[in-house]
Parts: C-alpha cells; structure tokens; sequence
C-alpha cells in the first residue's frame, strides 16, 4: 500500500468517525429523493428511466460537495496536523491524491446508496440499464471535478467557511457556464468567451453521460480538469503549507 | 562521514521579518542537542525547516546526508519528528494513530503491529491503546506524538518541546527515554526548561533573535559560577553577554 493510500484509508475511516458522513449521505439521500419524486415528477412523467434523479445530482453536489472539500486542508491546518502529516516521508502530491481519492470513494458511497431508485424503476417498468449506469459515472465524474477544485480552494485558505464559500462560487461558475441563459448573454456580447464558457461546462459535459453516451472527449475532460485541480492544490499546498 | 544533521547558514524571513539568521550547526550520532531560546526566538521555525515543512529562504539542511528540500522523501525517512504541540488527529485511536504512520512510513502486517506495541512500550501507552487520543490528558498526546516519532527507530530525532505538558514522573521517563538511545541517535530538542538541558543534554545552543549566540556543552556554559539560568538571561536579554565558550 503505498503512503497515498495509507492517507485515503485514513481520511475514509476519519468520515465515518465524525458525524460528518452521517449527515451527508442521510441529507444527500434526503435531497435526491425528495427532488427526484416532486420537483422531477418521477411517477408523472410515465417513463422509466432516472432522468429527473440526474437533472438534480450535479447542483446537490455543487453545495455539498464543497462542505466535504472545505475541511480538507483546513482542518488539518487548524489542529496541526498538517504539520505531522507533511513531515512523514511522503510526497506532497501523494498526500494531495489520499485525501482526493477518500472524497471520492465516499461521494461513491453516497451515490450507491441511492439503489433504491434503481430498483423502483426496475420494479415498475423496463429502463434501459445502461443509460442509468452511465448516468451514474457521469455523476461521479461531476463529484470528482467539484472535489478536486474544492480541495485546491481549502489549500489556499486557513477559513473554512471562506473554503465553502469560495468552492461553492467557483463549482456554480463551472456549472453555470454550459447553460443557455449564459451562452446566449455571451454569444450577443463576446462570441469567444460563448465558445470557452461552453467548452469548460461541467453541467454540458454531464448532460451526454444521462443519455447513456460514455463519450472520450467527456471523459479526457473529467480527467484533465481533475489532473489540472489536483496539480493546483499541490503547489498551492506547497507554498501556503506553513502559513 | 558527514554528521547526521548538517544545517547551513539557515535563514527564514516572513516580509522583513528575519525569523532565523544564519544559523549553521552540526550534529552527529550520540549527541543529544538541547535547542534552547525565550519564545519567539526562531527554535520551531529552525526545526520545522529541519523537518522539511519550512522550505529556507537560504541556506541548507541536510538530514543522513539527504538534502530536505532536494531529496524530501528521502531525508524524512531517517526523522523522527515531533511538531511542537504534538498534533495528532483527535478522532483516531492510539493504534489506530500509530498504525497510520508506520503505514506511510512503510510498514506492513506483523512488522507494523510490533512496531506499534514497541513505541506505545517506550512511552508507556499500552493502557489508552484503544482510547480515541481527543479523550486523552495532555500529556499522553505528548506522549502520543512522541511514540509517532519513535516508531520506525530512526538515526536521527528532531523534538520539538517533547516534555512539555507532563507532569514530573513523566518528564523523568521522558528524559530516561533520550538518554537511553543517546548513544545510537542523533538528537535535536527544543525546551525552554534549562534543568532539561543539565538532565540530557550533551551540547547546548542558546538562540535569540533567530541567531545562534552561544553552542557549548552545558558544563562549559555553567563554568564561572554561573547558573545556566543566568547566562541564558545574559544572553538572550541583550546584555553585554559574558565570554561564555
């Protein structure tokens, strides 16, 4: 096991052992059912399939995801620990990685957890399975980016609720940035900005994996605006690590 | 064969601040170095740039011959480090605490349980080992840190204040503890209790204002009827210091 997952162990094991775990997925699972039945109109819409539980995953995420990431290098700031942990024979991007990849597994958790649904409309009609295992990577891939990008905003401040804030601004721009009222508003103003503001859309990139469409350039997306965040967060660790 | 600690012209500033100035000192195996000062006075930052936390503004710091902002993995391998406050994550247990830095240190399966049960041995852990450490009394998170830092028998121990917080059969078991693996290791600690420098220390430096103003044996310090703790206000107030080494 090399020293990063030692760290991601840790960090899992550290969720479960405060009430922070607890309260994400009972507050997650809450959200996500209740969105998914009303405001999505699951029984309504008379079709099986998880589309609606999609259309609101990616803006749960965009605030809770932030209250995971804003603890994340804060904390460790705030007790010290930083300190011990960084001083352990482990590199910094190691360490950046632990803590990324513990996240991750526990928003994994969160969204496996959300099986009933998958059930229910197996229960009541025939959907197409793999449009919904899809959609769920998509979601996954959404948690990822929006942790990565908070974890880089908690190397860069001692303050976790200015972590939150600043995370929940920055995941909102990334979301919004695909959606029509921007493009549009950019398109009439400043038609190259219409272009990058759709190009770096996570919400844009999301919306192929609900429709059962896996495709490379989303993935390679996903995985370079992880790479990129994770990369930030450790030069931002490298030069804030001490303050 | 170089020492096991060689820093060289160390200096750290924040802004116009110089926090530590020019500070260059060597110690190799069998030394137990008593890192002395008021607070304030540059000791954490010089060990934590040590340690490999702090990068320099300039100068170097090499642990085993490893330079620690070159070859960082490789210098913390052979450190034993406790940070001052001895932060540890109060969640975990003892075990639990200790395991995880024998993890990232390496360790495996068996090798890593006994390295566990030896260090929590040594500091006299082993009734709290199932006990979350936020639940512990101050001076077991010493001792806590203390065990992390002992547990993969490293040549060379940088201790940042390590009795502080512990009552004085503590301190004692603490103090037994250095003496006893003087002989193998090369130690640095940092205190502001000038009886601990007497107790286990073989060499002293006084630092203030980030610069090192005296690095002798204590005996040699004590020489002229002085009490430590005079030459230590001697030195550190700012007045005319006495030929001291």
């Amino acid at each position: 096991m090399s020293p990063a997952l030692a760290v991601a162990r840790r960090e899992l094991a550290g969720y479960f052992a405060t009430p922070v775990a607890y309260v994400f997925i009972v507050i997650f699972l809450v959200l996500a059912g209740v969105l998914t039945f009303t405001l999505g109109n699951f029984f309504g819409r008379g079709q099986a399939d998880l589309q609606p539980f999609f259309s609101f995953v990616p803006w749960l995420f965009l605030f809770l995801v932030p209250a995971l990431t804003m603890r994340l290098w804060a904390e460790e700031r705030r007790l010290g620990t930083i300190e011990l942990l960084l001083t352990l024979p482990i590199a910094q991007w190691q360490a950046v990685l632990g803590k990324f990849l513990a996240a991750w597994a526990f928003c994994g958790i969160a969204l496996a957890l959300t099986f009933p649904l998958w059930i229910t409309v197996n229960i009541l009609g025939e959907p197409d399975n793999g449009v919904i295992l899809a959609g769920y990577v998509g979601c996954l891939l959404v948690a990822g980016a929006y942790l990565a990008l908070g974890a880089a905003v908690s190397a860069l401040t001692k303050n976790q609720v200015v972590a939150f804030v600043l995370a929940v601004a920055l995941c909102f721009v990334f979301a919004a940035a695909g959606s029509p009222v921007v493009t549009e508003f950019l398109t009439r103003r400043l038609p190259v900005l219409a272009e990058i503001a759709r190009a770096v859309s996570v919400s844009d990139r999301f919306t192929g994996f609900t429709r059962g469409v896996i495709g490379a350039r989303d993935l390679v997306f996903f995985a370079s605006f992880i790479g990129f965040f994770l990369f930030a967060n450790t030069v931002a660790l490298d030069h804030r690590k001490a303050d | 064969m170089a020492a096991l600690i060689e820093i060289e012209r160390l200096t750290k500033r924040f802004g116009s601040f110089t926090a530590v100035d020019d500070v260059s000192f060597a110690v190799d195996r069998g030394e137990v170095l008593g890192f002395l000062g008021p607070n304030g006075a540059g000791k954490s930052t010089t060990m934590r740039m040590l340690a490999g936390f702090m990068p320099p503004t300039s100068g170097t710091a090499r642990i085993g011959g490893a330079d620690v902002v070159a070859r960082p993995v490789a210098a913390k391998r052979s450190l034993g480090f406790l940070p001052e406050g001895a932060p540890t994550y109060p969640e975990m247990t003892v075990t639990g605490f200790l395991a995880f830095t024998g993890r990232i240190r390496g360790f495996r399966g068996s090798e890593l349980a006994d390295r566990v049960a030896h260090a929590m041995q040594l500091t006299q852990l082993d009734g709290v080992r199932l006990q979350p450490i936020e639940t512990l009394s101050k001076g077991f998170k010493r001792r806590v840190g203390l065990a992390q830092a002992l547990l993969h028998d490293p040549p060379v121990l940088v201790l940042d204040e390590p009795t502080d917080g512990l009552d004085p059969n503590q301190k004692h078991e603490v103090r037994s503890l250095i003496r006893q693996m003087a002989p193998e290791k090369a130690i640095v600690i940092s205190t502001h209790i000038l009886e601990e420098v007497d107790a286990v220390c073989t060499r002293a430096i006084i630092i203030a204002r980030g610069r090192v103003v005296v690095d002798a044996p204590p005996a040699v310090l004590e020489r002229e009827g002085q009490s430590l703790e005079e030459v230590f206000r001697s030195l550190t107030l700012g007045t005319p210091a006495r030929e001291a080494a």
